[in-house]
């Protein structure tokens, strides 16, 4: 398949045995049983209970703290402040990253020293006996504290005048992107359309909160089991605490959701401290209000969008402007937008494009990884904009995007080249199709409407980081076979996964493979389950070192059935001649055999993804990611004319996700997604005023719930030509990102009313459809 | 502190416990019992559900006192992987478990629901489960589980049997 004028009818060379199927998990069964134990489920004797002492205010010196009351409460064994901390900053590095450049590095304090930036920031932690004593204790703290003047938005913080959070101003990162000349390009259009959008603050939500428990090993190691994306933040606690890295090791057992918000550093630095300084076991678990106040939260963007289009509907120009709210700390902010800024012409061909970004500092709270990782901000604006241009021309919106689709071979407005199968006219026919014909109204005052809107996500670490994988896979002496790799399971079926591709390869059934992942001292590190990587990355290493025990396995059982390697294949747990199946020799007498022979049982592979030169800060122009996921989807609704209140009535998502390793997992990803999706166009937003989260729960932070959610039509088609595994592509981000506009533009449908503004809430839309009535 | 007596998943157990200890609390932290978790503690996610005497309530909104002498039932008294419940079998097949930490609280949610209603719609439930928050699968899975778990408790059921 060469681009996407062809049908993709048939699913690409096949012959696969495991891959493909909707094996149960191995997870699945320890989850359905209740026996799968979580970061908070497990605890030590001598454990001690950890609080973190919170700023309550958004903008504040610390004049004076006094922990003296905290630890005469009976049972508090420890208070630490800033003064405790070996070396009081972390710093948002990509970790491993090989290329120091400088906008992306940012540093957060451990614990606030001088000022608090936000309301929720760390302050102090107290261990106690008891959870009861440790927030006595923590209430205790005395913190006097001296108002500073705050500053709350984006655009005001950006002015000279403004609060400065840091001493060299509140700007943390700057980007473009220029290709051609957008006024030549407007210059050409027929019709201009130019709008402003802004999205909200978003949780992850996750219904796992942060949490961990650590402790001492007898080798004098700090050992941290942590519910976290990313165990490599050893490293980070170790800088911390100075010590070699080799004294920390995480262990992330199974997580209770991710979705990016366990990426940063969360509770296991405050772990670290605390075991560094007891020597007792320590567990530490955010109540869902601190999950809410205080970690990291999707940035808000405000996005200027003007677009110029031909009267046939083909595009000309994009000039974009894209501000996010960095929060009181960088974090992964100045990356967050570079995706932002690379995602933000979408899935087009435009021939004259020029993109600013800006990411600010504020007393907000501080924004960082989200599923999506600033390509969902855009794809919100420029598939509103594609509708509106459909509009304006009185074009049919699918027949815009069908003119204006990228194909393979073309490239997106940053230089880089789509070197891999685009079939974007293809998810968006067949997801609009999925919703079948058009509904009626269930009753009078109620209208319907229908929406679309594709994306193009990438998947995979910016190439000019250097990423790796590793993984080792053994045959053990009883014939089954383990696979060790330091890859964190968040619920995506990362580790089912890898057990299917290692079944593929070894013809071993999946019931005899054993996994241990997550455990930065013994697997071999994977990277973090992030930028919807694990698939690609942490796959192709198991697919190379499965891979190489295969070839192997099939020498020595050649040698012993006298055949050539080129008649050996492995099937249902032994090695057997093709053409005479009854000459087979079992897995468990091969391993013996292999010994015997000094032949290893194990491989360890690393897979290095193909690296790049850094980008041309300059001009945005350069290869930044290594491939993208292409996507549509499409949704109904129903308007409640006289509350504003939208019902979803069906969700249809197309995606080429190159190859469906696990069909059940891809299918939960993009079910997952659009449910999230959802959240994002309808209910979702953390309420900030003044730094102050109106919404710290999950009674006035709404996350959908089975009664929000429609029956998400999934159809999965696969090209073969993804990056990783047999040509799999990454689905977990991009699974959320098209569902909010889609609905957006279904609502716009329906009414008539467009609202650039997410999430579209009740009283918004309904106050949006007043002002639109003629007076 | 108070004496109380539980019978857990078919086992009576006896503690003391605070008047003011939630059952989600003395479950996870006395009794061992982490199957149940702790998603908010204060009733707006499902986490924590368990049967007490048959009925699926939140286990962090009811004192461990109000339990003295009841029946509580977690997920782990649904079914073993040895003789799984036609529920816990269907969201294995299906894929209906993600990252899992709601599961428990679906489960005995929906096997709850399915005593009262042996025969659901899709939509009825939806309705069951509205309190049990999801962040993970988006509900769909888990609904065609617990419907295909409902067909095959009704046909294992012997005919004539009241429902």
């Amino acid at each position: 398949m060469s681009d996407g004028s062809a049908a993709p009818s048939t699913p690409g060379p096949g012959g696969f045995r495991i891959v493909g199927q909707r094996a149960p998990r191995p997870d699945a069964a320890d989850k359905v049983f209740g026996l799968t134990r979580y970061a908070d489920d497990f605890s030590m004797g001598g454990m001690l209970h950890a609080k973190v002492v919170r700023s309550p205010r958004p903008s504040a010196r610390i004049v004076r703290i006094d922990s003296t009351k905290a630890e005469a409460v009976p049972g508090v064994r420890c208070v630490l402040t800033a003064r405790d901390v070996p070396h009081n900053v972390l710093f948002s590095d990509v970790p491993g990253q090989t290329t120091t450049v400088g906008p992306l590095r940012a540093r957060t304090q451990v614990l606030a020293e001088e000022v608090v930036r936000f309301l929720g920031e760390p302050v102090a932690l107290v261990a106690a006996e008891t959870e009861e004593a440790a927030e006595e204790g923590a209430r205790r703290v005395t913190v006097e504290y001296a108002d500073l003047p705050g500053v709350f938005d984006p655009e005001t913080a950006m002015r000279p005048d403004a609060p400065r959070l840091e001493p060299t101003g509140n700007v943390i990162s700057r980007w473009k992107i220029r290709k051609g000349d957008v006024e030549a390009g407007f210059r050409e259009a027929d019709v201009v359309v130019e709008r402003s959008y802004r999205t909200p603050f978003v949780d992850h939500a996750f219904i796992e909160p942060e949490a961990g428990v650590a402790w001492l090993d007898e080798n004098g190691v700090i050992t941290i089991r942590v519910a976290t994306q990313v165990i490599e933040h050893f490293r980070d606690v170790a800088n911390v605490l100075g010590l070699p890295h080799s004294r920390v090791r995480i262990i992330a057992p199974y997580i209770g959701g991710g979705f990016g918000g366990k990426e940063d550093v969360t509770v296991e630095v405050f772990l670290g401290l605390l075991v560094w300084k007891t020597t007792r076991p320590i567990r530490l678990c955010y109540s869902r209000e601190e999950s809410i106040i205080s970690p990291t939260k999707r940035h808000p963007f405000i996005m200027r969008y003007k677009h110029g289009a031909r009267r046939d509907g083909t595009l000309v120009a994009v000039e974009v402007e894209l501000i996010s709210d960095a929060g009181a700390y960088a974090y992964l902010s100045p990356l967050t937008l570079l995706y932002g800024m690379v995602h933000a012409a979408g899935p087009y061909r435009i021939p004259h494009v020029k993109v600013d970004g800006v990411s600010v500092l504020t007393n907000n709270p501080p924004t960082s990884a989200f599923r999506g990782f600033g390509s969902a901000q855009p794809a919100f604006a420029y598939e509103s904009q594609m509708d509106e241009l459909a509009r304006a021309l009185g074009l049919d919106p699918l027949a815009v995007r069908e003119r204006n689709y990228l194909r393979k071979g073309e490239r997106l407005a940053s230089g880089q080249e789509l070197e891999t199968a685009v079939w974007l006219p293809e998810t968006a026919r067949r997801a609009w199709d999925a919703l079948g014909p058009p509904r009626a109204p269930s009753a009078p005052g109620k209208r319907v409407g229908r929406g679309i809107a594709s994306a193009l996500t990438s998947y995979g670490r910016i190439v000019w980081l250097h990423d790796w994988a590793s993984a080792w896979v053994e045959l053990q002496m009883d014939g089954t076979v383990l696979v060790r790799t330091g890859v964190p399971d968040i619920g995506g079926g990362q580790a089912a996964s890898l057990v299917q591709i290692t079944a593929e390869l070894l013809g071993v059934p999946q019931s005899d493979i054993a996994i241990h992942i997550g455990d930065s001292a013994l697997t071999p590190l994977a990277g973090t389950t992030t930028a919807t990587r694990q698939l690609y990355m942490s796959g192709s290493a198991v697919h190379k070192a499965a891979s190489e025990l295969r070839a192997t396995l099939i020498t020595q059982a050649a040698d012993l059935l006298a055949a050539s390697p080129d008649a050996v294949e492995l099937a249902d747990g032994a090695a057997v001649l093709r053409d005479a199946p009854d000459r087979q020799v079992a897995f468990r007498e091969l391993a013996v055999a292999c010994a015997r022979a000094h032949r290893p049982r194990s491989a360890f592979a690393i897979y290095q993804a193909p690296a790049g030169q850094v980008m041309d800060f300059e001009t945005g122009q350069g290869k930044v990611f290594p491939d993208f996921t292409f996507g549509s989807q499409a949704a109904d609704v129903e308007v409640d004319e006289a509350t504003g209140e939208v019902a979803v009535l069906a969700l249809a998502a197309c995606y080429d996700v190159g190859r469906a390793i696990n069909l059940n997992s891809v299918e939960g990803q993009m079910e997952g997604g659009a449910a999230m999706g959802l959240g994002y166009a309808l209910l979702e937003e953390d309420r900030v005023a003044e730094g102050v989260t109106l919404t710290p729960n999950l009674m006035t932070y709404l996350i959908p719930t089975a009664l929000d959610v429609p029956d998400v039509t999934t159809i999965v088609l696969e090209s073969g030509e993804g990056m990783g595994p047999w040509g799999a592509r990454g689905i977990g981000e991009p699974a959320m990102v098209p569902t909010a506009p889609a609905i957006a533009n279904a609502v716009r449908d329906a009414v008539g009313v467009r609202l650039t503004r997410l999430p579209i809430t009740p009283e918004r839309l309904w106050r949006a459809m007043q002002d639109a009535r003629p007076s | 502190m108070r004496s109380i007596e539980l019978m857990v998943n078919g086992t009576r157990v006896r503690t003391t416990v605070e008047p003011h200890e939630t059952l989600l609390g003395v479950l996870r932290q006395r009794l061992a019992a982490t199957e149940v978790k702790s998603g908010c503690e204060r009733g707006d996610c499902g986490a924590c559900a368990v049967l007490l005497d048959g009925r699926a309530i939140n286990s962090c909104l009811a004192l461990a006192v109000q339990a003295d002498g009841r029946a509580v039932t977690t997920v782990r008294g649904l079914g073993t992987p040895e003789t799984p419940h036609p529920l816990q079998t269907a969201f294995i097949e299906l894929g209906a478990a993600q990252c899992g930490i709601c599961i428990p609280g679906m489960l005995v949610t929906l096997y709850a629901a399915l005593q009262a209603h042996p025969d659901p719609s899709r939509q009825e439930i939806r309705e069951a489960i509205g309190g049990n928050l999801c962040r993970c699968t988006g509900y769909h899975k888990i609904v065609d589980a617990a419907l295909a778990a409902a067909r095959r408790l009704l046909e294992s059921r012997p005919a004539g049997a009241p429902s």
